[in-house]
């Protein structure tokens, strides 16, 4: 429809095609139960977003809670921290996956009933919390000692030093890695294939092996995920302008 | 004019991606001394592995017997047969953009295949039937409301189950598994009911598992389906060569003979019997060599 590619036609209209019968539908939302390749593309859009965002969410909770407790005084706390980030960022994603899916489910009789969106939540969301805990202890240790000592020295206790003083400058200057991190979950999500949720990936190898028309399919879907991105990408950067405070962390004062 | 060309470039790169697929085969084997043949690695006893990248199974003998051939008709002294593992996803692509020259494995001829590529004579009619455990009280179709059903990413079983379930209103949750060894660790781990898919890949998945008793394939034929070894089209020397090797083998009865040894004897690696006798569909195939697409076997 929109010219040639490599002497075989485009045919866009695919995704207004009844993933049943040969019916195409004028406003590619098919009638009476009937699902187009469109619809089926933006519920696997959905799937992938959820994923995405549900583990991202947990990963910033997590993260944050890690990456705080390995720059605490205390040892056993510290310990922990490190554990945490070398376990969980030492072993492939797609290792962490199949573990809490398959293996965890035998261990754990009370796991096998918990649907797998919430598996691989947990696993997509504490594989990116070790990533997440190392850049809030980087933002934490860029900060000289004389602020957590002055704060300390002023009576705050110590949760009130990393509230008050710590924690506002650190998250300001760990925005820009934290994107990142943002940016990367929603391609990771694509994992959760290879454990039957019908996320974009899964939609795609099905879609073009029911249609023959691969390349449209994985062009779409490719469009999809640069989408997300992209929007993540603009939220952390409203995000970082709204936060911004002159004088702190590289913002010039007067700007 | 720079972030133009930086945008053609992928494009370019595709474009010359395309031109290498050569559409004559037996020239392009005769060139590189190297004949490729696609392969599975779980769809016994069609085409799986025993390990060490040793590819073996019903199909993989037909396509060795191919291979014979092609080093006959190109007259090297000596072809270089290489086993590329495909999987239900890629096979498709990899036999059009030349990857590999035949894929023996289980695809399903049908009509949206065959606006891409050509298949040789049918050589197994599969019939799609379901796979339990053995204590499952599921022993048809109807039994699966409620239930959750496995399938495999990438098949025809897919859609067929889809269809079916509209066409009788029996609702069920369709689980996706990447590959026929993880649908079937769906079953095995108890995060599916039960396992839709062609009666050989089940059988073969149930002999090579852990504890072959555990598991039985239950339930009428959702459907059957012409099982062929595939290659590229619009290669009429390459076409005539596969074609004719598969009919000498029906016609000697070395395709029989074939047939009791991978699904009525004991195959490796545990020793285990598919037992599956030969249809009659499978028996009219081989006695009028067809490609007949999945569409003609509807009834």
């Amino acid at each position: 429809m929109l010219g040639n590619w490599f002497g075989s036609k485009w045919d866009w209209q695919i995704f207004c095609k009844s993933n049943l019968e040969d019916t195409r539908y004028p406003g590619c939302f098919g009638a009476d139960g009937d699902i187009t390749y469109l619809q089926w593309m933006i519920s696997a859009w959905g799937w992938t977003l959820s994923v995405a965002l549900l583990g991202l969410l947990l990963a910033l909770v997590a993260g944050s809670l890690v990456g705080v407790a390995r720059t605490v005084p205390n040892r056993a706390l510290r310990l922990f921290g490190e554990a945490w980030t070398e376990l969980f960022r030492n072993v492939p994603l797609l290792v962490q996956l199949f573990l809490w899916y398959f293996v965890a489910p035998k261990a754990i009789p009370g796991l096998q009933s918990v649907p797998s969106l919430v598996l691989v939540v947990f696993a997509l969301g504490f594989f990116t919390s070790a990533r997440v805990a190392e850049q809030v202890k980087a933002g934490i240790e860029t900060l000289s000692t004389g602020q957590r000592n002055a704060g300390l020295a002023m009576g705050l206790t110590l949760a009130q030093t990393y509230r008050y003083v710590l924690l506002p400058v650190a998250f300001r200057i760990v925005i820009p890695p934290l994107t990142s991190e943002a940016m990367g979950i929603i391609k990771n999500s694509s994992v959760a294939f290879a454990v039957s949720i019908s996320e974009l990936i899964t939609f795609a190898m099905q879609a073009q092996e029911e249609t023959s028309r691969g390349v449209e399919i994985y062009l779409a879907v490719t469009g999809l995920y640069f989408v997300s991105s992209i929007v993540v990408n603009q939220v952390a950067v409203l995000i970082e302008r709204l936060v911004r405070v002159p004088g702190v962390a590289g913002v010039e004062v007067g700007r | 004019m720079k972030k133009s060309l930086w945008l053609a470039a992928p494009v370019l790169a595709l474009a010359a991606l395309s031109a290498s697929a050569q559409a004559d085969t037996l020239s392009k084997v005769k060139q590189s001394g190297k004949f490729v043949i696609g392969t599975r690695d779980s769809s016994a006893p069609l085409a799986y592995t025993v390990g060490n990248g040793k590819y073996t199974g019903y199909h993989v003998d037909v396509c060795n017997a191919i291979a014979e051939a092609v080093k006959k008709e190109t007259g090297l002294p000596s072809l270089n047969v290489e086993y590329a593992l495909v999987t239900s996803q890629n096979r498709l692509p990899l036999v059009v953009n030349g990857t590999v020259d035949v894929e023996c494995g289980s695809t399903t001829n049908n009509l949206t295949r065959q606006k891409e590529v050509a298949f040789a004579p049918t050589t197994y009619v599969t019939n799609v039937r379901m796979a339990v455990k053995a204590d499952s009280n599921i022993h048809s179709v109807k039994d699966l409301a409620g239930k959750t059903v496995a399938t495999t990413n990438g098949t025809t079983s897919v859609t067929l189950l889809r269809r079916h379930e509209r066409a009788t209103g029996i609702d069920f949750k369709q689980l996706l598994g990447k590959d026929h060894a993880e649908s079937f660790l769906l079953v095995e781990t108890g995060r599916a009911d039960a396992f839709v898919m062609d009666d050989n890949i089940l059988a073969g998945l149930i002999v090579t598992s852990k504890s072959p008793s555990d598991f039985k394939v239950v339930g009428e034929s959702l459907s059957e389906e012409p099982i062929a070894i595939m290659y590229r089209k619009d290669d009429p020397a390459f076409k005539k060569l596969v074609d004719d090797t598969v009919r000498d083998l029906m016609k000697s009865g070395e395709l029989a003979k074939l047939y009791t040894k991978w699904f009525n004897s004991p195959i490796p690696p545990r020793g285990a019997n598919v037992a599956i006798p030969m249809t009659p569909a499978l028996k009219n195939a081989i006695d009028n060599p067809n490609d007949n697409p999945a569409e003609s076997y509807k009834k």
